[in-house]
């Protein structure tokens, strides 16, 4: 079965078409969804929310987008256990959208960073890692300005006890906190990450390795379609 | 009814653009300590009172104008 992935395309959205094309190039039925509708197409297997500068990035990333009328629908397909993968904006959405513990900040060199970085994977049972090794070693490229993930003392012990940080910097490239480069919610359905997957889908481009982060999901979603179907 | 919020970096969190004012504050031979940088919203708000008002404008802070993990807020209703 091809599992069906919705992109969100915010105003703003800049990474919207990389996605779909990413996401169809390892075998997804991925198709485009506007911020203004109401609903996610019937069948959607799992949401990504792109990168990009949604709404201008205005007052704080993502505080607006967080409003657009889709992200009723996917707050509710997440409740339902639905997947969910916030890419660079799309993750710092769903941290304003309280799906995802933490907020991004301005990085702490204040510099916008385009270049690849290398980053541990923590745990590989995940619907977002699956593919990956324990502590494999990836390289996938960053390109944001506020890519500085933070959590209150206290919290980021709780996420790391839960097992809610999915990947850490190697060597810190904006002052995130505990080096994390993804983490989860607590149900382990939605997950954000600064780094950028679609770009790293072909060794050609530089690195592959953004593609078994989409294959992860991509079986996730198939396990999960065929679930429902047999419902 | 105007009023002002004025939101700003919480108390510990690191603040780079605070760092870069203060850095170039010092190179123009200015002696500061900390300097902090945060954000004013004036709105009008339709409100019969000040009270009413500033419980409004309380409200799209809690909703929108300030994140409660990283920023602290102060609203001044201006009569």
């Amino acid at each position: 079965m091809t599992p069906r992935v919705v992109v969100i395309q915010f105003p703003g959205s800049n990474d919207d078409r990389d996605a779909v094309w990413a996401l169809k190039a390892l075998g997804a039925d991925a198709s485009l969804v506007w911020h203004a509708d109401a609903e996610l197409p019937d069948g959607t297997g799992a949401v990504v929310l792109p990168g990009g500068f949604s709404y201008g990035d205005y007052l704080r990333c993502g505080a607006i987008a967080r409003f657009a009328p889709i992200m009723e629908a996917v707050i509710r397909f997440a409740a339902d256990g639905g997947l969910v993968l916030g890419i660079c904006n799309g993750f710092q959405i769903l941290c304003e959208a309280g799906l995802l513990p933490g907020v991004l900040r301005p990085n702490a060199s204040l510099s916008f960073i385009c270049r690849d970085v290398s980053m541990r994977v923590e745990r590989n049972d995940t619907p977002f890692t699956s593919r990956c090794e324990p502590g494999q070693r990836l390289v996938i490229p960053i390109k944001h300005h506020d890519g500085a993930w933070f959590a209150p003392a206290g919290l980021l012990e709780e996420l790391e006890s839960r097992g809610q940080i999915l990947l850490r910097y190697e060597d810190n490239p904006n002052g995130a906190v505990g080096d994390v480069a993804a983490v989860t919610n607590e149900a382990g359905n939605v997950m954000g990450l600064m780094p950028h997957p679609e770009h790293a889908v072909d060794p050609l481009l530089g690195s592959g390795d953004g593609a078994l982060i989409l294959a992860s999901l991509l079986d996730a979603a198939r396990d999960a379609s065929v679930s429902v179907a047999l419902a | 009814m105007r009023a002002t919020v004025l939101v700003r970096p919480k108390e510990g969190i690191l603040d780079p653009q605070g760092q870069a004012v203060e850095q170039s504050l010092r190179k123009l031979g200015f002696a500061v300590g900390h300097a902090r940088v945060g954000r004013v919203v004036d709105v009008d708000v339709e409100a019969s009172s000040t009270d009413e008002a500033r419980e409004r404008v309380e409200e799209m802070c809690r909703q929108l104008l300030a994140n409660p993990l990283i920023e602290s807020y102060e609203v001044e209703v201006h009569g």
